[in-house]
């Protein structure tokens, strides 16, 4: 199979020529396999934007968690402490503290304003606490609470945490989908552009296939010739892709989803296996279809 | 070489050639001849298989013509060199590269003394850098006679070669062919001109298969 594929992209100038230059067919699907490639590098840095968000979520939500203590004014401050005293012996939470006044006046503010008079309502006491490992065991902690601290109740953030998973998730094969479709766009256009040129030069086909060629031999040019505009196109696409990623604006500390588009690391690799993959395509969409057509005729 | 057994060949439903049996022995030169539209051309591509027979068998080098495998067609085919009346070039390459087509699709080396050689014996030296278009038709002829004897093919199926040609042009083109005739190879002629055939008299015993209601007859005695 390999040694197949290597023979048919081995160059060979005197095969090539056989087939006569195709003058706007060659330009528009190296054009083609351009565009292609440059909406797949956003497609595909969509679906990695969205993968690290939703690993950002994932993590920042998981390794904290609140407890939330609403009791009467006279037993709060010692439900506080109990919950606290219950927690260091808790295996798996790292840390636990009781939020200031000031910190719940600030958490408050964005619905109620600055000026909250925290001390005449009966505000719940937050307590947040940071995992360490594996995590601790939440239905153990929820029942120690329950015996230990009736008005304690324990909010893991699973409620946020799982939408906020799903719909990154979704996001993040949203994008590769959309870098599938894209891909198999460029195969069905190859396909297409590689029939007409098959079909302009079926007397061309017929003389190689009258004087002893063999069906490898016709079908080389074609895929040859496919397989190296789809390379040479995807790459460009890429190429331009890439720069306008890099030349997007970072947002600086306060960077957003959209700001935050982009690869980093080893996914800036990821975005040039799209030009491989274009030309694998073009290679397997014009083989099928130079086979075809050379089975069509004897 | 190339023997028919029973064969017919059918097309859009009518009966183009019926109850044909042949054999072009090695070193044959036989005329096929018959008016227009009587299979003359059907008949010369059942020989090299473009066409497979709806009834009877074709043997093409001791093989059945139905049992051969697409790669199988290829490789016989370089045993057989088809001259057509439009001579079928690739007009985008120059004659001599059109020449050496054949060598080249079976990635054989061109030995640039032998191609000087064979473009002398067509007459065709100064012209091999022309590209097809350019030529005259009788040198398009002669040119295609080169690329159909390049492989040193065992037989040479020759479709109307002399159609397009003046008489002068027609008797240099079947020199060549009874040149290599006289080297060994099988010739096929198919030809309604039957100046031709007569003038092939004085040259070389040649049979003359006629096609007359579907059916080929060997006409008269050889010629």
């Amino acid at each position: 199979m390999i040694r197949s594929i290597l023979a048919d992209m081995t160059p060979d100038p005197a095969a090539d020529r056989v087939v006569p230059p195709t003058g706007h067919t060659a330009w528009l699907t190296q054009f083609t396999a351009g565009v292609m490639a440059f909406l797949a590098v956003f497609a595909l840095a969509l679906s990695m934007a969205a993968g690290r968000l939703a690993d950002r979520w994932e993590d920042a939500l998981a390794r904290t968690a609140t407890i939330r203590i609403s009791a009467p004014e006279d037993q709060m401050q010692v439900q506080t402490e109990a919950v606290l005293a219950l927690l260091t012996t808790t295996p798996g939470i790292a840390e636990a503290r009781a939020l200031t006044d000031d910190e719940q006046r600030a958490l408050l503010a964005p619905w109620f304003g600055p000026d909250l008079p925290l001390d005449e309502l009966p505000i719940p006491r937050l307590i947040e606490l940071t995992e360490e490992g594996e995590g601790y065991d939440s239905e153990g902690l929820r029942q120690r609470l329950a015996a230990e601290a009736p008005g304690a109740i324990l909010d893991d953030h699973d409620r946020w945490r799982r939408p906020l998973a799903i719909a990154a998730g979704r996001l993040q094969a949203l994008g590769l989908g959309a870098v599938v479709l894209i891909l198999a766009a460029t195969g069905a256009v190859i396909s297409l552009a590689a029939k007409a040129s098959l079909a302009s030069n079926d007397q061309v086909i017929r003389v190689l296939r009258q004087i002893g060629a063999r069906d490898t031999y016709i079908a080389r040019a074609f895929v040859r010739r496919f397989t190296l505009r789809a390379l040479s196109g995807a790459a460009a696409g890429t190429l331009a892709g890439l720069v306008v990623l890099w030349l997007m604006p970072s947002g600086g500390d306060a960077a957003g989803f959209l700001t935050g588009l982009g690869f980093e690391g080893f996914g800036w690799l990821w975005a040039w296996t799209l030009p491989l993959l274009s030309a694998a395509i073009a290679f397997a969409a014009t083989r099928a279809t130079a086979f075809a057509k050379l089975g069509t005729m004897r | 070489m190339i023997a028919f057994d029973n064969v017919a060949y059918s097309y859009g439903g009518g009966e183009l050639l019926s109850d044909v049996s042949l054999s072009l022995a090695p070193g044959s030169f036989h005329f096929l001849t018959g008016p227009s539209g009587s299979g003359k051309s059907t008949l010369l591509k059942l020989c090299y298989a473009e066409l497979l027979p709806t009834a009877g068998q074709i043997s093409i080098f001791d093989r059945d013509a139905r049992g051969l495998s697409r790669d199988d067609v290829a490789r016989v085919r370089r045993r057989i060199g088809v001259v057509h009346q439009d001579c079928q070039f690739l007009d985008h390459l120059p004659v001599a590269t059109n020449v050496t087509l054949p060598l080249a699709v079976t990635r054989r080396e061109t030995s640039a003394e032998d191609l000087k050689d064979l473009l002398a014996w067509v007459g065709l030296s100064h012209l091999a850098g022309a590209m097809p278009p350019e030529l005259s038709g009788g040198e398009r002829q002669r040119a295609a006679v080169a690329r159909a004897v390049i492989m040193s093919p065992d037989v040479l199926l020759a479709d109307e070669p002399t159609g397009n040609l003046d008489w002068e042009m027609s008797v240099r083109l079947l020199t060549l062919l009874v040149e290599l005739n006289r080297m060994g190879k099988t010739i096929v002629i198919a030809t309604h001109d039957m100046n031709l055939i007569r003038t092939a008299k004085s040259q070389v015993a040649a049979r003359v298969l006629r096609i007359k209601d579907r059916r080929v007859q060997l006409a008269g005695a050889d010629l």
